[in-house]
């Protein structure tokens, strides 16, 4: 038997660099946010000979009043340009000024208005706070019955911070890439991030519900000991798991479409994360608590005394 | 026989229907193969193509804000919109197109395959146009169609047209002509339930000009009729064939000059064309504009149909990798949970199918996702039956116990994922909508191919004959 928690010191230090790291990205680089949440447009085009330099389409559409024209290239010939919204005659004369420069073909455009965007970021802020808090809810429901020698509602609390790490990092991850690659938080990616939300949870349920058995079944024994003894009894199921949804998602990741390309890395990354901190954070922060509390305890214990 | 395997021959035959619904080429060549060799008479299988979404197919999808601060019922001034809209967008003559009413003030409409976006979008933004026209007499109509005659001959032969004298006649309506009376002049319209009869009526108020054109117009065309044109074609359907074209014509007779400005329109009609009548009249008289749209998608029919290809490459490849692991992993039982994966994904694809479910990218990357998904429950299972057997139980005993031990962890588990889906489509957003239907019918799907399969299949190949080869669990 590997005794997961007694090393619990290291995977707090490992991960409270990652998060600290992620928080960090956050704050100097934040994060780079999709039309659908500014508002603007995206037009996708394909160059049939081949691509002109960002400089040269740039100067090309000049005359338009874009504001910032970004310039992303995909494939060889391929481009992205992101700039402020435009109605569709302009997008037209857009098109036909890019066609000026070298024979191009539109693969897709995107015009998304200011204020659809801003509601957009309250539900999207909306679903995840509403996901969090059924989250925990559920889990504290799910597992009421085991109070002792762990309260129900720290089963919750613990994933939920569990929780925070399988978001942070991901986040932490796309705000880099967004300030040295112009990677963008789309809609897509929010959908991921909410996804493994629920993975996350889902892994964690698994250890924490043949912990509750182990409890129940066995009796007590040393709490400690119980935590270990299910996450090596979990272990296998959780890298089988884990390996099999990271299978189809590189999968997806390598041979999928552009579309899906940053949706399924999101995956990849939170679900990796997930899969880590079910067994490196939620399980031994309960450990840690459970002996800061009896520690508590000890002492109130003697000052009675 | 024991139930176990009349389920198991249920299995097989939702398996071998569910396959073919999805990919039926082989059924059909056989049955070709069949029917030409021995003169048979076998039909093909039941196909029903998949509804795929705008990012697959190519097509516009365009967000309108409406200004219905002017109205006081904000509900029925959109439904009348989007009833007008609707007639518009039918006019494209694409397949599917869709129009919907979202939340207060917005309408979502969707164009399919629509070739120019440009004079699509014109055409939608335009403030709708109401018209009362009269009828020509016959001199009129005659030459008119004397000169539709002559352009049709031109066409044929090739010639330019345009270069016959007076060609614009032509496209004039050659029976009604219209008049000065238009939407602008109509107060509203409502729908009225005759006294004695109970038939539904309609009964329209002109404002104070309006009230005088009209007088006018109705007093020289008593006994004649006066047709109602919205947007230049006929405000209704009349003969019942579900389009609106030039076959159909909306035009009561006049019974008498009416003066004062109120009109009764009766007749023999169902409370439904009634309701139409009354709402696009109304949608006439009260135009809510909505300009241009707020957001707007434009894929091309290409990148659709490559990223539709890819992506499902990439399903494909991820399928195969996920059934090498299992078996290499969990060999017999991994082997059995493969094919049950398999009968999943047919499984799925044919719901898509049926209900159908509008594919989308997001929505295939949903159903990716739960390919991967799918076999946990089967890992939980397998992982409880391997300590169980190691505990030395029997093989039946031990695959009892590990799905009977696993099934809290998989039921609490998959209900937190359906808990994120339910709140993933509060989004009205398309692309979440899809992902999270897709996801939650990925979920279902898998807790009956993982459990309810799978556990018959071990019941039916792994029974206590396999206590010698305890290698192969």
């Amino acid at each position: 038997m590997f005794p997961f928690t007694k090393y619990s010191k290291f995977y707090y230090l490992f991960s409270g660099i990652l998060i600290v790291a992620a928080i960090a990205s956050l704050i100097v680089f934040g994060l780079k946010f999709g039309i659908e949440f500014t508002g603007g447009s995206n037009m996708e085009v394909q160059f049939t000979n081949s691509r002109p330099t960002n400089e040269a389409i740039q100067k090309q559409l000049s005359s338009f009043n874009l504001g910032d024209v970004v310039v992303q290239p995909t494939s060889d010939k391929g481009a992205i340009l992101r700039f402020k919204g435009v109605d569709e005659a302009t997008h037209q004369s857009i098109l036909a000024k890019l066609n000026e420069l070298a024979p191009v073909q539109e693969k897709s455009f995107e015009f998304i208005g200011p204020s659809v965007g801003q509601e957009l970021k309250q539900k999207t802020q909306i679903a995840i706070v509403l996901a969090l808090v059924a989250i925990t809810l559920y889990i504290a429901f799910a597992f009421r019955k085991v109070s002792k020698p762990v309260a129900s509602w720290k089963y919750g609390v613990t994933s939920l911070v569990a929780l925070f790490h399988d978001i942070l990092i991901p986040l932490g991850v796309f705000s880099v890439l967004g300030h040295f690659y112009g990677v963008e938080i789309t809609i897509p990616i929010v959908a991921a991030l909410l996804t493994i939300l629920g993975f996350s949870v889902h892994d964690t349920i698994v250890i924490f519900d043949r912990i509750r058995e182990n409890i129940l079944r066995r009796g007590m024994g040393s709490f400690q000991e119980s935590v270990d003894t299910s996450l090596n009894q979990t272990i296998g199921r959780s890298v089988s798991t884990v390996i099999t949804v990271l299978l189809v998602m590189i999968s997806l990741y390598v041979f999928g479409g552009e579309t899906l390309k940053d949706f399924s890395l999101a995956l990849i990354i939170g679900i990796t994360s997930g899969a880590y901190s079910s067994i490196f954070i939620a399980s031994p922060l309960l450990v840690t608590w459970f002996a800061y509390d009896q520690r508590r305890s000890e002492k109130r214990f003697h000052k009675g005394k | 026989m024991q139930q176990k395997y009349w389920i198991f021959i249920g299995i097989l035959v939702l398996t071998f229907l569910t396959a073919n619904f999805v990919y039926p080429n082989y059924y059909n060549q056989g049955v070709d193969f069949l029917n030409g060799k021995f003169h048979w008479h076998l039909s093909h299988f039941w196909t029903k193509p998949y509804v795929l979404g705008l990012d697959l197919q190519g097509g516009v999808n365009l967000i309108y804000k409406a200004d219905v601060s002017q109205v006081a019922d904000k509900g029925t001034a959109m439904a009348g919109l989007r009833d007008v809209i609707e007639r518009r967008v039918n006019l494209f003559g694409i397949s599917e197109p869709v129009v919907e009413v979202q939340g207060q003030d917005q309408l979502l409409v969707e164009l399919p395959g629509v070739k120019d976006v440009q004079s699509a979008i014109q055409v939608i933004g335009q403030t709708p146009y109401l018209e009362f026209d009269e009828q020509r007499d016959q001199a009129d109509t005659q030459k008119i169609l004397d000169k539709i005659k002559e352009v049709q001959a031109a066409q044929q032969k090739g010639q330019d047209y345009t270069k016959i004298a007076d060609w614009q006649l032509a496209q004039q309506d050659p029976y009604f002509k219209p008049t000065d009376l238009t939407g602008k002049y109509l107060s509203k319209a409502t729908v009225n339930f005759d006294q004695t009869t109970y038939k539904p009526e309609i009964q329209l108020q002109f404002n104070s000009e309006g009230a005088k054109l009209f007088e006018a117009i109705t007093g020289r065309n008593i006994n004649k009729p006066l047709a109602i044109f919205l947007d230049g074609a006929s405000i209704i359907d009349t003969n019942g064939d579900g389009k609106i074209d030039a076959s159909d014509l909306y035009a009561p007779i006049v019974q008498a000059k009416i003066t004062g400005g109120t009109a009764v329109i009766t007749g023999n009609m169902t409370i439904d064309t009634a309701n139409s009548l009354a709402s696009r009249l109304n949608s006439g008289a009260l135009p809510v504009k909505i300009g241009n749209p707020i957001s707007q998608e434009t894929v091309g029919p290409t990148l659709g149909s490559v990223s539709l290809q890819t992506s499902l490459m990439a399903g494909l490849l991820g399928l195969l990798a996920v059934v090498i692991f299992m078996v290499v992993f969990y060999r017999l039982p991994g082997l059995l949970a493969s094919i049950a994966l398999v009968i999943y994904v047919a499984l799925v694809l044919s719901i898509f199918k049926l209900v159908p479910v509008t594919l989308t990218l997001a929505g295939i990357g949903g159903f990716i996702l739960s390919i991967g998904m799918a076999v946990d429950a089967n890992i939980l299972i397998f992982a409880r039956m391997k300590e169980e057997l190691k505990q030395g139980k029997a093989v039946s005993a031990a695959i009892t116990e590990g799905f009977d031990r696993a099934w809290p962890s998989i039921r609490d588990s998959n209900l937190n994922s359906l808990i994120v889906c339910a709140i993933l489509f509060i989004f009205s957003t398309s692309f979440i909508k899809g992902f999270a239907l897709t996801l939650a019918i990925g979920i279902f799907a898998s807790l009956f191919s993982a459990i309810f399969i799978t556990r018959i299949f071990l019941m039916i190949f792994v029974g206590p004959r396999l206590e010698k080869f305890k290698w192969l669990l």
